[in-house]
């Protein structure tokens, strides 16, 4: 019988990990996700957990040690944050060139600088252009159960790509939820061993990889990343239909919450997902036409998902907790890429908020659909707009 | 008297065809570590074949792994140029899980041991993975250019340490990375020169023996960065451990008190002169004009031999 237990987010993750049965984990402290390799190694330390742990001198090893033991032929487990996830950036693109399937736990938290250890996404959103695929945890049951979806999909030999499971800072990684943890078999049932075809070092047949592509061969290599990234859209749904039956939790690529008659439609990501859908019930009571929709899966970003959704709405308010400097929000514009050869579009306006663990309050979202209103009024607003900014102290 | 030559396998893990040039030191480093490795494996597990080998970005890496042809015949893998000693521990790892049987061979050249991949190195060594790291040290960033490491020695040209009105060439002292790899008190440390192939392969076969990790660095002359004619590789190789420059030594466990020496003279007097070793090469060819450089240099080396306890003589 599956346990229910109340754990951090983080215990979350290290339990997924535990129950994924990695052979290798290579890890470094870093807030917020501290916990994580923490958790494990008493995993291990207790016999409860048969893999080897290497505690590493730095994130850029430990994503070394991960593409190592991969493309060794192993499962692989890493977990990180903000400042570390970027100390791995250049071996990020390596893993995903090299078709590793690695699984990576994110406590999602802000850049420097300033130094700040609090959530947003700017983190994970920076390595978009990897080839590692991004979900995107709501709550704690959510980071569990997404990395094992994330393994599942990422050792599918139509994807063969790496996968990071982000859970915001502290929001989720300390904050402690009720979590159900699946009941061993079952998770072996639906994983099952990793066996590569791709990725071994094996005396008895040597392959080289991690070889040089001459410009002959380069962007055939990262063609086929884009089209394992293509799979991955198909894969992913599969694998949600079958955690469905097996778990009876019910995954989307964006998931909708009361949208169908809505006019403004608040699309998000994490754990904001979560506000979003109690402040649509109070606009709701008060008559106002709104809805709800919490992206789960960003890379592959959901093309068609975003499409039906945007049929429904007139206003498309995109709120993100991340900013690529000179253009708006990343979700924005993917989002945009999405609709931009469609007949009928919603407007789509981006809000930048939350960012460095600022709270996102009910005021802030109030502020959203007045601005969201006036642009369905037809009046002329920003279509990137900072929202909770302390312009008194700029 | 006479060196007793040990046997060389003739088993071959380098496969001809690689790119690289003519007279190429590091190529023979390869060749030879590969066959040490493969007798070391042989006698400890009962096959030869029991090893693979992570290799940083580097000269050796991109003239054997041009896709779609390879020059290696062992399980082999690259990731980036810093991190071959953490992507070796995480094969290590996967290996010590899947119940292989075997060693792990790292290898980087000067720039992705003594400069960029120095930390993951030092995370490797200290966390006593069953990894042997090899360096091979040709003296500068030999796959970019020409350009200086912290490996390069006082007075070289390179690129980016050119002689000039104010400058001698490369004007720090060459770091030495196989005495911050013993600091760390691991089994077995070595260094070696191409020059003497049959200490060289002794030295690998030892390390790849032991149980938790070791560290060679190997000396590998290379031919457009030295500037020198294909057929003096080897040459300018033994010159530099005739003339004193090159320190041949084994230190076990980090005890520095315990060094071994190979190839040293009972009287503690090189008979060659650096300058026979200086001569051969175009990287050294302005310091014949400032005898002050190259005696900075002899200085430099002497200080080397005593920290490592002994009084020499350069001639």
């Amino acid at each position: 019988m599956p346990m229910r237990k109340v754990m951090k987010g983080n215990e979350a993750a290290a339990w997924a990990a535990k129950l994924a049965k990695p052979k290798v984990v290579a890890a470094f402290p870093i807030t917020p996700s501290t916990l994580v390799p923490e958790k494990i190694s008493e995993f291990v330390a207790d016999g409860e957990m048969d893999a080897e742990f290497i505690k590493v001198e730095s994130e850029h090893s430990a994503i070394s040690a991960c593409v190592g033991a991969s493309a060794a032929g192993v499962r692989t487990f890493t977990a990180t944050a903000s400042q570390g996830l970027a100390l791995m950036h250049e071996v990020l693109f390596i893993a995903a060139g090299m078709r590793l399937p690695i699984v990576m736990a994110i406590g999602n938290r802000a850049l420097s600088a300033p130094i700040n250890i609090w959530n947003d996404w700017q983190d994970t959103i920076s390595e978009r252009d990897t080839g590692w695929m991004q979900f995107y945890a709501e709550n704690n049951q959510e980071a569990l159960d997404l990395i094992l979806i994330a393994f599942k999909v990422a050792e599918d030999e139509r994807v063969l790509l790496p996968a990071m499971v982000g859970f915001d800072a502290f929001i989720l990684t300390h904050t402690v939820e009720p979590v159900e943890i699946p009941d061993q078999e079952v998770v072996d049932e639906f994983l099952g061993e990793y066996v590569p075809k791709h990725a071994y070092l094996d005396p008895a047949r040597p392959i080289t990889q991690g070889a040089l592509g001459f410009p002959a061969h380069y962007m055939e290599a990262r063609y086929t990343v884009w089209e394992a990234m293509e799979n991955a859209r198909k894969v992913i749904k599969e694998v949600f239909d079958e955690f469905e039956k097996k778990f009876g939790r019910r995954y989307h690529m964006i998931e909708e919450y009361k949208t169908d008659d809505a006019e403004i439609i608040l699309l998000t990501m994490g754990s904001l997902a979560g506000t979003l859908k109690e402040f649509v019930d109070k606009k709701r009571e008060e008559g106002v036409k709104i809805g709800a929709a919490k992206m789960t899966v960003y890379r592959p970003f959901p093309i068609e998902e975003i499409r039906a959704l945007a049929k429904k709405a007139k206003v498309l308010a995109i709120l993100e907790k991340d900013i690529s400097f000179g253009i708006g929000g990343a979700v924005f514009a993917d989002t945009s890429r999405a609709l931009i050869n469609e007949k009928e579009k919603p407007i789509v306006l981006d809000f930048i908020l939350g960012l460095g663990g600022r709270d996102v309050t009910f005021e802030n979202l109030e502020e959203i659909v007045e601005i969201s209103k006036k642009a369905l009024e037809g009046e002329k607003v920003e279509e990137v707009n900072w929202i909770g900014l302390r312009k008194e102290i700029l | 008297m006479a060196v007793r030559k040990p046997p060389i396998t003739t088993r071959e893990y380098w496969a001809p065809g690689h790119a690289a040039c003519a007279g190429c030191g590091p190529a023979i480093v390869m060749k030879l570590a590969t066959k040490a490795f493969s007798e070391a494996m042989e006698e400890k597990y009962g096959d030869p074949n029991a090893f693979a080998i992570a290799h940083a970005t580097g000269c050796m890496e991109v003239v054997s792994a041009v896709f779609p042809y390879t020059a290696w015949k062992a399980p082999w893998v690259h990731v980036a140029f810093e991190n071959a000693a953490a992507a070796a521990s995480g094969v290590e790892a996967a290996w010590k899980k899947l119940g292989r049987k075997g060693k792990i061979l790292a290898i980087g050249g000067d720039g992705g041991t003594a400069d960029i991949g120095l930390q993951a190195l030092s995370g490797m060594l200290e966390r006593r993975h069953n990894v042997v790291y090899l360096m091979y040290d040709n003296e500068a960033y030999m796959n970019t250019g020409i350009q200086r490491s912290s490996s390069t020695p006082y007075g070289a040209w390179t690129t980016t340490s050119p002689p000039g009105k104010y400058s001698i060439g490369e004007d720090k002292p060459k770091k030495w990375v196989a005495l911050i790899a013993a600091a760390h008190q691991i089994p077995y440390v070595a260094t070696a020169s191409i020059g003497d192939p049959y200490d060289f392969y002794r030295k690998m076969k030892k390390a790849a023996s032991v149980d938790g990790p070791a560290f060679v660095q190997v000396l590998a002359p290379c031919v457009p960065g030295w500037r020198i004619p294909p057929e003096k590789t080897i040459e300018v190789a033994k010159l530099a451990i005739e003339t004193g420059l090159w320190p041949l030594f084994e230190i076990e466990n980090g005890d520095f008190h315990n060094i071994k020496f190979q190839r040293f003279p009972k009287d503690g007097k090189f008979k060659k002169p650096i300058e026979d070793y200086l001569r051969l090469q175009g990287r050294f060819k302005h310091l014949f004009k400032r005898p002050e450089a190259i005696q900075e240099l002899k200085n430099q080396i002497k200080e080397l031999w005593r920290i490592l306890g002994k009084e020499v003589e350069l001639p």
